[in-house]
């Protein structure tokens, strides 16, 4: 019987022996290595004709902003794209992931893919993982079937909602939202609106920062406007620019062009397979 | 995001005699309470429910009071602490008017000497377990300020405590302006309190809302 129990199932399921090394490891006082996270607001929402996703664009790194432009709108399909918060090694491989499955079953089924699909790999993966993939995903977009817009959190739970936020920002987007959402939006209407909730995390959240990117899909069109608002421009740039004062003479310039070195072999013998 | 880790050495220490009178967690406590300047004073708004952990054991509790001629307090957390609060300041309001000089504390010395007594209590690893609201106008000078368990304090045009802080503050960073009319304020702070009962586990559907005037005095 012990011998069973100490053979690994052959192929799926998490080991998690380095978990429990790792947890040894922070008794005996080593210090884990910091991961980095995107911090983040995500928002998706509904509209007349279809969905929009929003992110910001920063990416943390415990205290320090590690990228000043990430893209956290993923692509999924064609017509489904996904915002990711969490740890963003682990959004970028399971959209990634999750992307390549589709198209392969796209090619399989001849269609376009459907947003329930995308939901259903994403979800069974992350439960498998038993939340160890720390990916919160705000998944949207437009199949035959209609608009679609998810939330998916790491230990693999789904809600199917009209307008969701996701990451540190969510609740900072989510009383913008809850104060100005109704159904039947236009474009400019829903654009304006996710654009607001972003800002709004991104002045009031300290994880959420930087540029607004948003992602329109609608029924067979897409449009993803990255950086659609810069609220955060690079101010107090010397306007006298920068210039060298004390200038090194030239006294003399002399070009070399470079000259090809060939080696011919006398009777090489041809490569043979 | 937040790690809020007490040190485990030093807690043995202090936890070994005075356990009993220290307050360690809270047991009946009130949400959110947010405040704003309007044109003529401050307004307050909290709802008025009373949670006894998980379960909405009150739901008349007036978290809201005014204090001496000038103020308003509004308390989140612990009810029974914000009643001690409220004897102390009865205390004080009384010795004041006890000198009989013509003079009554206003709101910004109401909040100092509120800001001491969190923070003497936090040394003490014995909090009030409460984040105060204060607010009044006195002399024509509107101010609002907050207080926290720890004894942190600030005064700004709008504030607010617990989860007020995550989903009303950036409403009002967005809509908050000088010179709001009353009914401007009002319109303003139920929009808070709707988001907020919307997405507050621990709101109620019945709020209390308190104004204060330049000029008016409470009575």
């Amino acid at each position: 019987m012990s011998r069973e129990a100490m053979e690994m199932p052959p192929k799926g399921g998490f080991s998690f022996d380095l978990c429990k090394r790792n947890d040894m490891l922070v008794k005996k006082g080593l210090k884990e290595p910091s991961f980095l996270k995107t911090g983040t607001t995500i928002v998706g929402l509904i509209f007349k004709d279809g969905v929009i996703l929003g992110a910001d664009t920063r990416a943390t790194e415990g205290p320090i902003v590690a990228d000043k432009n990430c893209e956290k709108i993923h692509y999924m399909a064609p017509n489904i794209y996904c915002c990711g918060a969490g740890t963003a090694a682990d959004t970028e491989a399971v959209t990634d992931m999750v992307s390549s499955q589709l198209k392969l079953h796209r090619y399989h089924t001849g269609r376009e893919s459907r947003v329930v699909t995308a939901l259903s790999l994403l979800k069974s993966h992350l439960f498998s993982y038993q939340g160890y993939v720390s990916a919160a995903l705000v998944l949207g977009g437009v199949d035959v079937t209609g608009p679609h817009l998810h939330t998916i959190y790491p230990h693999g739970s789904t809600d199917t909602l009209p307008f969701a936020t996701m990451g540190s920002g969510s609740l900072a987007a989510m009383a913008v939202f809850e104060s100005k959402y109704r159904e039947g939006l236009t474009r400019d209407e829903g654009v304006k609106l996710v654009s607001e909730a972003i800002c709004s995390g991104i002045f009031n959240d300290l994880g959420s920062g930087s540029n607004v990117d948003i992602c329109v899909i609608t029924k067979g069109a897409k449009e993803y406007l990255r950086n659609h608002m810069l609220p955060n421009p690079r101010t107090y740039i010397s306007e006298k620019g920068y210039s060298f004062s004390k200038k090194t003479e030239v006294l003399r310039t002399k070009i070399t062009p470079l000259r090809e070195m060939v080696e011919v072999i006398e009777g090489g013998d041809a490569m043979e397979e | 995001m937040n790690s809020f880790d007490s040190n485990p050495a030093t807690n043995s220490l202090i936890s070994s005699e005075a356990d009993s009178q220290r307050t360690l967690y809270p047991y009946v406590t009130g949400t959110s309470v947010v405040g704003i300047k309007y044109k003529d004073g401050i307004l307050l708004a909290a709802d008025m429910g009373g949670s006894y952990g998980s379960t909405l054991r009150y739901k008349s509790v007036e978290r809201l009071k005014p204090v001496g001629k000038h103020s308003l307090i509004g308390a989140s957390g612990e009810i029974s602490d914000f009643q001690e609060i409220m004897r102390y300041l009865d205390d004080l309001i009384l010795s004041d008017n006890m000198w009989d000089d013509g003079n009554s504390l206003g709101p910004k010395e109401v909040h100092n000497y509120l800001t001491r007594v969190m923070y003497n209590r936090r040394n003490k690893f014995n909090p009030l377990w409460n984040s105060l609201v204060l607010g009044g106008v006195k002399n024509g000078q509107k101010y609002l300020g907050t207080v926290s368990m720890i004894g942190v304090h600030y005064e700004d045009n709008h504030v607010a405590t617990g989860f007020g802080n995550h989903l009303a503050r950036p409403l009002l960073r967005d809509e908050w302006r000088e010179n709001l009319t009353f009914e401007e304020g009002v319109i303003l702070l139920e929009k808070c309190m709707r988001v907020l009962l919307y997405r507050d586990r621990s709101a109620v559907n019945k709020l209390q809302v308190l104004f204060s005037l330049c000029g008016i005095h409470n009575s």
